[in-house]
């Protein structure tokens, strides 16, 4: 038999038992609209949760400091800090930076040049504040998504983001009110700073010499962060930096480092070193390897792959609850499927020994009724999906109301990959037959003269 | 069985050698040895049909006649190959329907056998025309050609103008044409006809009579007519075969 025959019979036979099979249906249909409503609650939550780690960098960043005594563990000793055990330690200079970036996995290495400076706006009272370098490639994270004015126009531009609080002070807002970004962008971008700051010059015999400079830079954009919830890249507590400056143009400052002073009393100030490289990684999936490698050629590494993973771990329990709930409808919904085609059986009995008495074989009479069940099936799981998908639409608008309401950003809890629409389908095909089988089969094994003698 | 009697009659051979029915040299026709079928109903086994040895040319009109629960559509069925027997042989054209597979009997019911019934059997949820293209579904003919056959079979039955009916708005006589309409629409070698009048007033019964007798003569279709009328059967058929407690009584030409 055609398979476009098939078909034809299968829903003509459907249509004329219109409300039980539209009940069946709906049976399929809400099992797949809560297995497809659950899991994509799990899967929003995760991207939720996901990107805002990738977002801030986190994932695909490593930040590398010196081991050993002088070295300093510059990250508060949170998460974990270690070097491999037997490798000597070794200074974090320019060819161990070099040496890093040659690591496959790694797109940039880039020191975490922090450094303590004065701000001055025309006439006005001078401020303090910690100053950190930036490469190009911030632009992309989360701290800066939501800058007022531009980025930097290139890595050695004289430009500065100043954060909102800092911003607020230099352009004599009243203390108390909360700074509003859009307006102290409007008063402040396009205008110039100067920077005093303590510059760092070698001296023949290893030590160097502090020399104090001014430097005019250009405000180009105002950053809507709190001082304290940690502008600078990496989990080194850089709380308190207010300002950024490109990475280039910060490394012709040469601008007195932490270190320096370790290595002026070394006498090793002709070469200088770093305080900490942040290494970042072309995907965090060469977070391992790139830090084992770092750590044999000597340095301690903080990543927080760790805490990730376990993250990952309770989204998968997550899923596997949402999707076994999810699953468990289903399965009820395809008991409806038995249900429905046994009692068709039972119905169409002497229409199944016409069409044996005409010629049908026992694989015609099977492959009709689970082109039932595959229809039936397919019918229950578009609808199951558009019905979880409009569930997700509801459930983020509400969300969405109630989290403006408490003056959250509104986020998207919902989430519908479309590798999801495409499984519920499968999986509600998949599983129709699966319970079209058996009724399948009991159809087909009928006897024409048996199923015929019924009146 | 009393052979020596049935061969006196003279219609066909009959076979009273039921060991050797491979010496058979024609492989046209009916021809049936000690065909058994034996069933159990509540714990009784009933022997509906209780070895019957019997040869139908090509292109006979046979009546089978016989009082009910004689086994006479028991044995109509095993030959239309709608059941199996318990035992013996039953070929039909050259095909040996004891030894064949399900869907081998269902291909034979398909092609080689035409069927229709007392309760004219139309499927109610299909109109008349889907009703005679529904043979063809299962033998795979394409749409455009299903459909028009199944019209022109309508046509020859005089139905073409309720070919969008259900069988619930047809009369009894109408039903039947149709049926018939579908039981030829795959050109079978035999048609097998279970009561076909039995439901009918007797001027539509002959009606279909003629449209039977018309098959039978001039496309030389073989026609097997189960019906307790004897009337009937002098009337139309060439051969009366008569059952009781599952065997042949008496077989006679007309």
């Amino acid at each position: 038999m055609k398979s476009w025959d098939l078909l034809e019979l299968a829903s003509r036979n459907i249509r004329e038992s219109r409300l039980r099979n539209a009940l069946t249906a709906l049976g399929i249909a809400v099992g797949v609209a809560s297995l497809v409503s659950m899991l994509s609650l799990g899967i929003g939550l995760q991207r939720l949760a996901s990107t805002g780690i990738q977002r801030s960098g986190l994932l695909d960043t490593l930040t590398v400091t010196p081991a050993g005594n002088g070295g300093g563990r510059g990250f508060n000793g949170a998460g974990r800090a270690t070097v491999s055990p037997g490798t000597e330690p070794r200074a974090l200079d320019e060819t161990a930076r070099l040496e890093m970036a040659k690591l496959p996995e790694v797109r940039e290495v880039y020191p975490n040049l922090l450094f303590s400076a004065e701000l001055r706006l025309g006439e006005r009272t001078a401020r303090r504040s910690i100053v950190s370098a930036i490469p190009a490639s911030a632009k992309d994270s989360e701290a800066f998504a939501s800058i007022q004015g531009k980025f930097f126009s290139s890595a050695s531009a004289a430009e500065v983001l100043l954060l909102k609080n800092l911003a607020a002070e230099l352009a004599g807002a009243a203390p108390g009110k909360p700074p509003v970004p859009a307006d102290l962008a409007k008063q402040l971008v396009g205008k110039t700073l100067t920077l005093s700051y303590a510059e760092r010059t070698a001296t023949p015999d290893g030590g160097f010499n502090v020399v104090f400079r001014n430097r005019a830079v250009e405000i180009v954009g105002i950053v809507d962060r709190d001082t304290n919830a940690g502008g600078g890249r990496g989990p080194d507590g850089s709380g308190g930096v207010r300002v950024f400056v490109p990475l280039v143009y910060a490394e012709g400052l040469h601008a007195m480092q932490g270190a320096d002073l370790r290595d002026g009393g070394l006498g090793l100030a002709h070469a200088p070193t770093y305080t900490a490289l942040v290494v970042r990684l072309k995907s965090p999936a060469g977070a391992a390897t790139a830090e084992a490698a770092i750590k044999k050629m000597g340095f301690n590494t903080f990543s927080v792959i760790d805490v990730t993973s376990g993250l990952r771990q309770v989204f998968a329990v997550i899923d596997l609850f949402l999707g076994a709930f999810g699953s468990l409808a289903l399965a009820v919904a395809s008991i409806g499927i038995v249900n429905t085609l046994v009692m068709a059986i039972l119905e169409r009995r002497r229409e199944i020994g016409i069409m044996k008495a005409v010629g049908a074989s026992d694989m015609d009479v099977r492959k009709i009724f689970l082109a039932e069940a595959a229809v039936l099936g397919l019918c229950g799981g578009v609808f199951g999906v558009t019905l979880g998908w409009a569930i997700g639409r509801i459930i983020n608008f509400g969300a969405g109301v109630y989290m403006q309401s408490q003056g959250v950003p509104k986020q998207d809890f919902w989430f519908v990959p479309w590798w999801l629409v495409l499984g519920a389908l499968v999986f509600s095909l998949v599983a129709s037959l699966l319970s079209g089988a058996y009724p399948a089969a009991r159809a087909a094994r009928l006897d024409p003269v048996e199923a015929l003698r019924y009146e | 069985m009393d052979s020596s009697l049935l061969a006196a009659e003279g219609c066909g051979v009959l076979y009273s050698d039921v060991a050797s029915p491979s010496v058979i040299p024609e492989r046209s026709g009916i021809q049936t040895a000690d065909l058994r079928r034996h069933y159990e109903i509540g714990g009784n086994l009933v022997k509906a049909v209780d070895g019957v040895s019997v040869r139908i040319d090509s292109g006979e009109f046979c009546a089978l006649l016989g009082a009910s629960g004689s086994g006479k559509s028991t044995l109509l069925g095993l030959l239309a190959g709608m059941d199996r027997p318990t035992s013996g042989s039953v070929t039909v054209h050259g095909t040996d329907l004891a030894s064949m597979a399900r869907d081998g009997l269902a291909g034979y019911r398909l092609r080689t056998a035409g069927m229709i019934f007392q309760a004219f059997n139309l499927i109610p949820s299909m109109t008349l025309l889907e009703n005679v293209e529904l043979p063809m579904r299962f033998a795979g003919v394409d749409r455009k050609q299903r459909s028009q056959l199944a019209r022109e079979a309508l046509e020859r039955v005089g139905l073409a103008d309720r070919i969008t009916h259900r069988p619930r708005e047809l009369s009894g006589g109408q039903q039947q044409r149709g049926a018939i309409a579908r039981a030829i629409i795959n050109h079978p070698k035999v048609l097998f006809a279970d009561e076909p009048t039995g439901n009918l007033d007797s001027r539509t019964g002959a009606e279909i009579m003629d449209l039977i007798r018309n098959l039978n003569h001039k496309e030389g279709m073989t026609v097997l007519m189960v019906t307790h009328e004897r009337e009937i059967a002098t009337r139309y058929a060439a051969r009366m075969l008569t059952m009781a407690d599952g065997l042949l009584i008496d077989d006679q030409t007309i």
